[in-house]
């Protein structure tokens, strides 16, 4: 099974129905996943903190929303973060893809990747960082802990979880 | 008219809806005149009511409406491509246009100069899009309830606030109460 596969099972095994995107090349398996299958709706948005706005008007409306985005949405995200999905308590798993980690080709996306972690940890954001494939066998707890307590969570995949870039 | 003029206009249509209203005076204005476990209030987070409004249309079949400013709007204009090319019959965003940031001081926004809020929904694939006279607001939007169609609504109405006391309810207490009424 593919890592996209196995990430998206354990979305729909979490009754996740509802998934927002903006586009990246490290997360394109799985948005393509995504689109494929039948229990998620999937409505690309085009800037982060607007697909956080969808996301908290569907949790509200009973359903599970995802958001997945890059790691530089974080910086764009800040006060719809702190002042909606916190201040009202909504859940958010983020799966994020940690471009600027090693491996990485650009070296613009190292500038938003030494904030990440400091951002997150700023926010109180719980936040699991997966290097090895092995690292998403902890997603079906990581969904069922971002549900149990109503949080914004961070799921950062790097680039050797995805195997490097290829070519670029 | 001014905003708060429309909203107490409009209120006894409002009443039995679910209402995503925008912060700042907006939300305050519609708190003071008719508080209803339908309205969600947004506190923070300039911009956002459109895409609240819309995530809750989708996930869900009743009516929703979004309450929204035309200065707002222009902070999140990627909203209008997702609504247009995704719009559910059970979703209505009125745009309340005055040309002003009401709750900042009323610093005119460019919506009131040369930019058409109308013309930018139609351009990005809003299908129905009716541009109306803040005197008219409450009779047009029944019709636009009544035809059960999503709709975006521009009205075009004069800059100024209401005086009304700031909300000082509980985020989540906001949030649960309208989670309640929406699943009622």
């Amino acid at each position: 099974m593919s890592i996209s596969t196995k990430i998206v099972d354990d979305l729909v095994a979490n009754d996740v129905s509802f998934v927002t995107t903006v586009p990246c090349k490290q997360l394109a398996g799985v948005i393509e996943e995504v689109e494929t299958r039948d229990e998620i709706f999937h409505i690309p948005s085009n800037k982060e903190d607007e697909g956080m706005g969808l996301c908290a008007g569907a949790w509200m409306g009973g359903k599970r929303p995802a958001i997945i985005m890059q790691n530089t949405a974080i910086g764009v995200t800040i006060n719809t973060l702190a002042t909606l999905t916190q201040y009202y308590r909504m859940p958010l798993p983020m799966i994020i893809s940690y471009r600027g980690e090693l491996r990485e080709p650009v070296a613009c996306q190292v500038e938003m990747a030494v904030h990440t972690k400091a951002l997150l940890n700023q926010l109180h954001i719980p936040t699991y960082h997966f290097h090895k494939e092995s690292d998403a066998d902890e997603l079906d707890a990581i969904l069922k802990y971002t549900f149990m307590c109503n949080k914004p969570v961070a799921i950062l995949t790097d680039a050797s979880f995805w195997g490097g870039y290829g070519d670029q | 008219m001014i905003r708060s003029e429309i909203l107490k206009e409009i209120a006894p249509i409002l009443r039995d809806e679910l209402v995503v209203c925008n912060i700042g005076i907006p939300s305050q204005e519609l708190h003071a005149i008719d508080d209803q476990p339908t309205n969600f209030y947004m506190l923070g987070t300039m911009g956002l009511a459109s895409s609240i409004g819309f995530g809750l249309a989708l996930a869900q079949d009743k009516l929703v409406i979004s309450i929204d400013g035309d200065g707002s709007v222009l902070t999140n204009l990627g909203t209008l491509p997702t609504i247009g090319n995704n719009m559910p019959s059970n979703y209505i965003l009125m745009i309340i246009d005055n040309g002003s940031y009401g709750s900042t001081g009323d610093q005119p926004t460019y919506a009131g100069m040369r930019t058409d809020l109308a013309a930018m929904a139609k351009a990005a694939g809003c299908e129905n899009v009716i541009e109306v006279q803040d005197v008219d607001t409450g009779a047009k939007l029944q019709e636009v309830i009544d035809s059960g169609k999503g709709t975006v609504m521009v009205v075009k109405c004069d800059s100024g606030n209401a005086k009304m006391p700031v909300i000082t309810m509980d985020p989540v207490i906001i949030r649960d109460r309208f989670m309640k009424a929406v699943a009622s």
